[in-house]
């Protein structure tokens, strides 16, 4: 019974979609071929009039084309253009230099781009923070589903006790706080 | 097992059958062309060809469409109130809705027209009228929203509008009703119509640069119904024509009494002349209450003003600036070639449709060809002014629009077709069915001189059988054709918004190069604006609480307000401090009798609301604004009258146990 029954719906979705062989490829001759949408993420709207967003701050900034290459990379681009918000901590390219040599090349190949996607989500929190929300032993979850401690101490603030906030950039989607160092997410366990 | 299975072996096999009658090639029943699928489909992030402005009817507002999709891209409030969009809720948008009769919250809203410069469409402004409490509108094409109201004095059923010059220098609002003018005594007996109703034909200038509307002058003629209208161009330019029926001046039962006579009239109105003789001081001075609404996007509110005199140019006491031509039975449409040298008028019960020639109007005036008077209004012989008649064209002529290839296109109401004809040898061409029963029609730039042509889009005043069925109520349906080819080609059936009457349509380019993405808030000069987070505040003025509260991805400042007491009106203020495409935020509040707002960025918009009950009253963003917009909430204390409750506010400032938590 119950395979009769499959052989009828089957059947029946057959037939409904036979009819309609065809009809993706048609050529559109009456759109305005020359008025188009982005093709891709939000990230390609054309759009002049607002405020930029993370992803293009970021890309203005000749501090941040590490970052940038790095977004890039891990196919990020996209979801930061988002309507977010986020706080993105943004580590300069004189950061990523601080790293060991080689690490910076090594993450950019094609086979470690888990690896780069999980320490660049760890430096994404979702939230715009505004620079006075942070507080001494404040635990942020980041993106990537770890945590970041927040140390505020005469006047500065710290992330895991070692990359120190140098300054925040307002953009569209979120807040941008340019950091000295790269935050590497704790080892998995 | 049997009973669940049988029905659905019996709906399987329905579906076969379906499908195998619908693989088979097309038949009488589908009307469409084999390509018409491709015609029609504009590809995921294609944009449309057209913008398609389509009056709205009963339901007051005004639809933007994609042609060749059919897609509705908005709704555009108008004259009546929005609760999505807050129009007619919000503090800043109320004053648009005022009338000298007070607040109308609704409209039937009949007829558009696109702004024109030397007779072509500029994209500037949309104009639409409203027909129950005459008004005309100015729609912003840099928003899509509406700029400005203005009322008409002396006036009932603002049908005939609001049809613009050749260079956006007037709108004009003929009265579908007449009524004893708005000085004169109205509470006199029906019966006395001959004697006391006078018609009128309102000219709207339009200010050349910010469009500002302004009442400039009305024409007073004999009581009688006007319909519809459009201006001269090109050689006619100084002329408007407007359709009229009930020269009977029938009161009752208008269906049999207004339909007595073989003829009633198109108007031919020299608006120069009587432009000269306002010029020149002329015309009585009338004592009238009208309202002009304006929305000031500087601050983001509108302001409504009582104007108090209108000129009046009795026609009768004027001679040179009207003429009436005899149109067969009770003439609807009224609509002029892209040449300016042909008139169409559409008797609804004549058996065939008039065409007027401008030259030979002018050579007829020129030589007195008159047929006697109507009340003092020289009537010009009909053979005249006649260019010739488009013979059995089919049952119930309604409105015709141009291709600039030298056809006319007009509906048929009783016959359920649009019929295809020849300016020059007046012959029939083509006759397409639509379905059913179309009103008016719509081709691009169609009433212009310059058509953009390749559609037609029917407006159809019955549905029926024509989409899924939804109860007694159903959507009204728009057809499109394509009108390249010899043949009219029926591509699409959409459903429409409310009851489309005319609409316009116009290639998207001119229009979406000026559409504006966000509102600058550096440019905000509303006077409750709170410029950043950190000055919003709440200040309470007596029983008013003015909350100056901003708006940003997620959440609102304040979002804790304590203080407020039963007997308070409460005004939110809020600014979207966002200065990015497409993020606006809503705000609503727990049982407030009033609608909720939408800010768009960089905008401030003021929802009031007076507590009706003492208690804790959540408030929250209503348009999914961000992967937070659910965090985006608040709360607002309401204590009783006469409590000692402070007014405080704050953001972000949580309780210990709460932070405790998180900290572990």
């Amino acid at each position: 019974m119950k395979t009769l029954m499959r052989l009828f719906s089957i059947i029946s979705f057959s037939l409904l979609i036979s009819c309609n062989q065809g009809t993706e490829n048609v050529p559109a001759n009456n759109a305005d071929t020359t008025a188009t949408a982005s093709i891709g993420g939000q990230e390609k709207v054309q759009d002049n009039d607002s405020q930029k967003d993370v992803v293009k701050v970021a890309v203005s900034s000749k501090d941040h084309t590490t970052l940038v290459a790095a977004l890039q990379q891990a196919g990020l681009v996209t979801s930061l253009s988002n309507a977010g918000p986020f706080t993105v901590f943004a580590p300069t390219n004189e950061a990523f230099n601080k790293l060991p040599a080689g690490t910076v090349d090594g993450l950019m190949k094609d086979d470690k781009k888990e690896d780069l996607q999980d320490i660049l989500q760890y430096h994404v929190f979702m939230s715009a923070l505004s620079p006075e929300s942070f507080t001494d032993g404040q635990t942020l979850g980041m993106v990537n589903g770890d945590n970041v401690t927040v140390t505020v101490k005469d006047g500065k603030t710290l992330l895991n006790n070692s990359a120190a906030i140098v300054t925040s950039i307002r953009a569209s989607n979120g807040i941008i706080y340019v950091i000295d160092g790269v935050l590497l997410p704790p080892a998995k366990k | 097992m049997k009973k669940i299975l049988l029905p659905f072996l019996s709906f399987s096999i329905t579906l076969m059958l379906l499908n195998i009658s619908g693989c088979k090639p097309k038949s009488a029943g589908d009307a469409t062309g084999s390509d018409a699928a491709s015609r029609v489909f504009v590809p995921p992030g294609k944009y449309d060809e057209l913008y398609n402005f389509v009056s709205g009817g009963f339901s007051g507002q005004v639809s933007v469409y994609g042609i060749p999709s059919g897609r509705l891209l908005r709704v555009i409030p108008v004259f009546s109130v929005d609760p999505e969009k807050a129009w007619g809720y919000s503090e800043e948008t109320k004053p648009m809705l005022n009338t000298s009769h007070g607040e109308v919250p609704w409209d039937d809203q009949h007829h558009l027209d696109l702004s024109q410069t030397n007779g072509e469409i500029d994209g500037r402004w949309l104009f639409a009228n409203a027909n129950n409490t005459p008004r005309v509108a100015r729609i912003d094409l840099k928003t899509f929203r509406t700029a400005e109201i203005i009322e008409i004095p002396n006036s009932a059923g603002n049908h005939s509008s609001p049809f613009i010059t050749e260079n956006t220098e007037y709108v004009v609002a003929g009265t579908r009703f007449s009524v004893p003018l708005d000085d004169a005594n109205g509470d006199v007996a029906i019966d006395s119509y001959k004697k006391n109703f006078k018609g009128t034909i309102s000219f709207i200038s339009v200010a050349p640069t910010n469009g500002e509307m302004k009442l400039a002058f009305q024409l007073s003629l004999p009581g009688m119904n006007f319909d519809l209208s459009h201006s001269g161009k090109g050689p006619s330019s100084g002329w408007f024509f407007f359709s009229c029926y009930n020269s009977e001046q029938a009161h009752t039962l208008l269906e049999v009494n207004a339909s007595k006579r073989d003829k009633d009239y198109i108007l031919a109105v020299n608006w120069k002349k009587a432009e000269e003789y306002v010029k020149a001081g002329k015309g009585r001075k009338q004592a009238v209450k009208y309202s002009h609404n304006v929305y000031n996007e500087g601050t983001h509110s509108a302001t409504s003003t009582t104007e108090t005199e209108t000129t009046v140019i009795d026609v009768k006491d004027f001679p040179g600036i009207v003429y009436m031509i005899p149109c067969p039975k009770s003439p609807h449409g009224c609509d002029v070639d892209p040449s300016g040298e042909y008139i169409v008028g559409s008797g609804k019960l004549a058996a065939l449709i008039p065409v007027f020639s401008f030259s030979k109007i002018q050579q007829a005036i020129a030589s007195k060809t008159f047929d006697g008077d109507y009340e003092g209004i020289p009537v010009i012989k009909y053979e005249a002014a006649l260019h010739g008649e488009v013979k059995k064209p089919g049952l119930g002529p309604l409105h015709t629009e141009f291709d600039g290839k030298g056809n006319g296109y007009t509906t048929f109401f009783i016959s359920s077709e649009i019929v295809k004809w020849s300016l020059k040898d007046l012959k029939v061409l083509d006759r397409q069915p639509t379905y059913y029963s179309p009103g008016h029609l719509c081709i691009p730039g169609g009433d212009t001189r310059k058509p953009y042509g390749k559609y037609l889009i029917a407006y159809n005043k019955i549905t029926k059988d024509r989409y899924l069925p939804t109860g007694p109520e159903l959507a009204q349906s728009a057809q499109l054709f394509d009108i390249s080819g010899d043949k009219m080609k029926l591509l699409a059936d959409y459903p429409s918004i409310g009851e489309p009457h005319y609409a316009q349509a116009v290639p998207a380019a001119l229009i979406s190069k000026n559409s504006v993405k966000i509102f600058k808030l550096e440019d905000n000069k509303h006077p409750y604006v709170t410029m950043g987070e950190k000055n919003s505040k709440v200040v309470r003025e007596g029983n008013k609480v003015h909350v100056y509260m901003t708006a940003m991805r997620s959440h609102f400042s304040p979002d804790n307000i304590e203080g407020v007491k039963m007997g308070d009106e409460v005004y939110f203020h809020l600014t979207n401090l966002e200065q990015d495409w497409d993020v606006p935020h809503g705000f609503g509040v727990k049982g407030n009798n009033n609608g909720e707002l939408l800010i768009m960025p960089g905008e401030t918009q003021t929802l009031k609301w007076v507590p009706d009950r003492v208690g804790m009253f959540p408030i929250y963003c209503t348009d999914f604004c961000s992967a937070l917009h659910q965090e985006m909430s608040g709360y607002v204390r309401v204590s009783p009258k006469g409590s000692n409750v402070p007014i405080t506010f704050s953001l972000g400032k949580n309780s210990d146990a709460i932070d405790s938590i998180i900290k572990k």
